[in-house]
């Protein structure tokens, strides 16, 4: 506007005669369709947020008799006895964390090393049905998984257990409460453990990690590769000065997803694990119990005060879940790296 | 590529000879595999499989091909390294390693895939020869009858029945949400996708359980294939709606503001410029997120109920379905019934595949198209 006042400042020939400029009028009325398009739309959106905030509102309100009825004990007792009216879920949420704990411990490593694999080292020629493999792996049922690792892995585990404790047995959470060196060793000691269903876990939880991973490594500036190529690093001196580095946020967005994951895992874990409530970090030993394996065995025969402890027991898995997708959610996205990760 | 094939075949013609024919250019080979690096590996690997035998066999007190292979791989990571320190500084011993190790992992996590796919099928192949398998349900057959008496029709039915209509609820609701929150926006939207983002936090026996407290406690209403149904929805919703906002979050926007530049209005917008472009992409997501719906046992275990017989009425009577029947056979401890548990296994991994390369192949078309 202020050209187009400066320009008239130059003398015009016939001022009077030349109509003033004025912003021709915009009719701000949508066309009918589009009115019935954008109802449309915050309908289903207002539907959708009904039905999410439900879910959560009912998960909480259903929580509050629980926690009036057992107030902190809820947290703090270890027992499930329903019959003497004893609940508490310190030792499920133990177990929770330990089946999470050892899966994070295994599907670190190797998401790490997949990506970093898949987006440095590989043949650009297999890049793409790599990358394909791992989305199949995300989409392989947990069923198979708990199949996989009660029938194939539990058998060969046990003796990387038995060897763990016989070798490393000084080390706490190594120990087994049996004799090791016995001549024949309680091969039944080491079955059916957190360990056995943390390495199940950690399969499924695995290719979710890996993809955010390989992800952000490649989206690691190719200037800076070439950069440090240049100076003469060597291929993993370019990874851990650059790809390493700048995917940071990706590693450890893409590990806490995975984590958000691994806690909420019912099925593999229930084939594979015997229930047990005892407050304990042996990994390898025999018997654990999760919050998600709590409600697949107890649901069946809760009475309505136990169905809403159950119910708690499921919100406080939700609320943990969800504390920690959102600060891998904020990692992601705060990162250098996340500004273009979606 | 064809451009540049054109332009070389003739350089004589356009030269006419005055100057000199230059060579083409070629890339320098940038992977310089020295014999240094093939030598210190093959030697690596053959040294560390020796001393693994003799180690193995003669000396340590070990047993077990699994234990083997592993003290293999890590006597060759030594050798490895020992062998390229001979003659190379620490980074290169280091980068070789390190380089090993990854290559190692990245192999180990593919051999897993392999093998739990490929150990699902082999445990599922006896009852997979069966025909009666895929036509007969198990009504009045018991857990230790022959695998040629009985089948998982009443199962696959289930699944495809469940996971229909689950995929009939949130479908619409899914994209629609991901368009209102893509093409409509506002304030409002960004409660609306803060809470969809957090429900996928919602693990799915939750979900489960949610739905089995107020259909079945509350309402009355027994095990049937519709609690099921919508119990699979409430986990796969945020899933869909999810995927298909990121889908449509990283459409180019100038599609969008070229449309309505040119006075299309916002619905045609959408249906004429932004469905047809991201069409590929959305089904992928789509396809996967079904994919993890019907293979997810937790809602239907507490929701569903587990029938023997036929019952392809979602609204009465219990319905079974793929992953419960497996889970209920495997825990049942019978040979036979584990076999079945294995066969229907492959069958629901076999759908999930299939559904997988549906994927694959809408994902291609949409590079062929670019």
């Amino acid at each position: 506007m202020t050209i187009l006042i400066d320009l008239g400042q130059t003398p015009l020939p016939d001022p009077s005669g030349v109509d003033e400029d004025r912003p021709r009028a915009i009719d701000p009325a949508l066309p009918r369709v589009d009115r019935i398009f954008y109802a449309g739309a915050r309908a289903v959106g207002v539907l959708v947020l009904l039905i999410m905030g439900a879910i959560g509102v009912f998960l909480g309100v259903q929580s509050i008799p629980t926690f009036k009825r057992y107030g902190l004990s809820f947290f703090t007792q270890n027992q499930w006895l329903p019959e003497r009216d004893i609940l508490g879920i310190s030792a499920v949420l133990l177990g929770t964390f330990t089946v999470a704990v050892v899966a994070l411990a295994i599907a670190f490593p190797l998401a790490l090393s997949v990506a970093l694999y898949i987006s440095e080292y590989a043949v650009p020629r297999i890049k793409g049905l790599l990358v394909s493999m791992i989305d199949l792996m995300a989409a392989i049922p947990s069923i198979v998984w708990g199949l996989w690792g009660f029938f194939l892995l539990q058998p060969r585990a046990i003796n990387l257990a038995h060897w763990l404790n016989v070798n490393l047995g000084f080390l706490p959470f190594f120990h087994v409460d049996t004799d090791p060196n016995a001549p024949v060793w309680a091969q039944s000691r080491y079955a059916a453990s957190a360990f056995i269903a943390g390495i199940a876990v950690s399969m499924m939880v695995l290719p979710m990690a890996a993809a955010v991973m390989r992800q952000v490594f490649s989206q690691a500036p190719l200037g800076e590769r070439e950069a440090a190529l240049a100076l003469g690093s060597t291929k993993w001196g370019m990874i851990r000065t650059v790809v390493l580095p700048f995917g940071r946020g990706g590693i450890i967005g893409g590990t806490m997803l995975s984590m958000g994951r691994a806690l909420g895992e019912t099925i593999a874990v229930v084939l594979i694990i015997s229930p047990s409530f005892d407050i304990k970090f042996r990994p390898l030993e025999v018997g654990t119990s999760t919050v998600s394996a709590l409600i697949a065995g107890r649901f069946g025969e809760a009475t309505s005060a136990q169905l809403s402890a159950l119910l708690t027991a499921g919100f406080v898995l939700f609320i943990i879940t969800l504390i920690v997708n959102t600060l891998a959610a904020t990692i992601v996205s705060r990162s250098r790296s996340g500004a273009v990760t979606d | 590529m064809t451009d540049q094939l054109d332009f070389r075949e003739n350089p004589q013609e356009a030269n006419a000879g005055i100057l000199p024919v230059a060579e083409p250019d070629h890339p320098r080979a940038t992977k310089s595999r020295t014999q240094d690096d093939l030598f210190s590996f093959v030697g690596a690997v053959a040294g560390a499989l020796a001393l693994d035998w003799l180690l193995y066999t003669k000396i340590l007190p070990f047993s077990g091909t699994l234990g083997f292979l592993v003290l293999w791989y890590c006597l060759f990571l030594a050798l490895f390294a020992g062998a390229t320190a001979v003659g190379n500084p620490s980074q290169v011993v280091v980068d070789r390693v390190v380089g090993a190790a990854i290559r190692g992992a990245a192999a180990l996590v593919f051999f897993a895939l392999f093998t739990s796919i490929m150990f699902t099928f082999v445990r599922g192949f006896p009852a997979l020869t069966h025909l009666n398998f895929f036509t007969k349900d198990m009504a009045g057959v018991r857990p230790t009858d022959a695998l040629s008496r009985g089948g998982i029709l009443h199962a696959v039915l289930g699944s495809v029945i469940e996971i229909g209509i689950a995929i009939a609820v949130t479908l619409p609701l899914g994209v629609g949400t991901a368009i209102y929150l893509n093409e409509v926006g506002g304030r409002f939207s960004k409660v609306v996708r803060t809470l969809v983002e957090a429900m996928t936090a919602l693990p799915s026996i939750v979900a489960g359980l949610f739905i089995y407290t107020i259909l079945i406690v509350m309402l009355g209403i027994s095990r049937t294939g519709i609690a099921a149904a919508a119990a699979i929805s409430v986990m796969m919703l945020p899933i869909i709606a999810r995927s298909a906002d990121v889908v449509l979050r990283v459409m180019p926007g100038g599609l969008r503001e070229a449309s309505l530049a040119l006075g299309a209005s916002k619905w045609q917008t959408v249906r004429q410029v932004v469905i047809p472009t991201v069409r590929s992409g959305l089904a992928t997501a789509l396809i996967l997120g079904i994919a993890r719906g019907v293979g997810e046992t937790s809602p239907v275990l507490l929701t569903s109920g587990a029938s023997t017989y036929t019952n392809v009425n979602p609204l009465q009577e219990p319905m079974n379905s793929l992953p419960l029947y497996v889970f209920s056979a495997v825990r049942s401890g019978e040979p036979e019934f584990i076999a079945r548990g294995f066969g229907a296994a492959s069958v629901l991994l076999a759908l999930v595949l299939i559904l997988f390369v549906i994927t694959r192949f809408l994902a291609r078309q949409k590079v062929g198209k670019r």
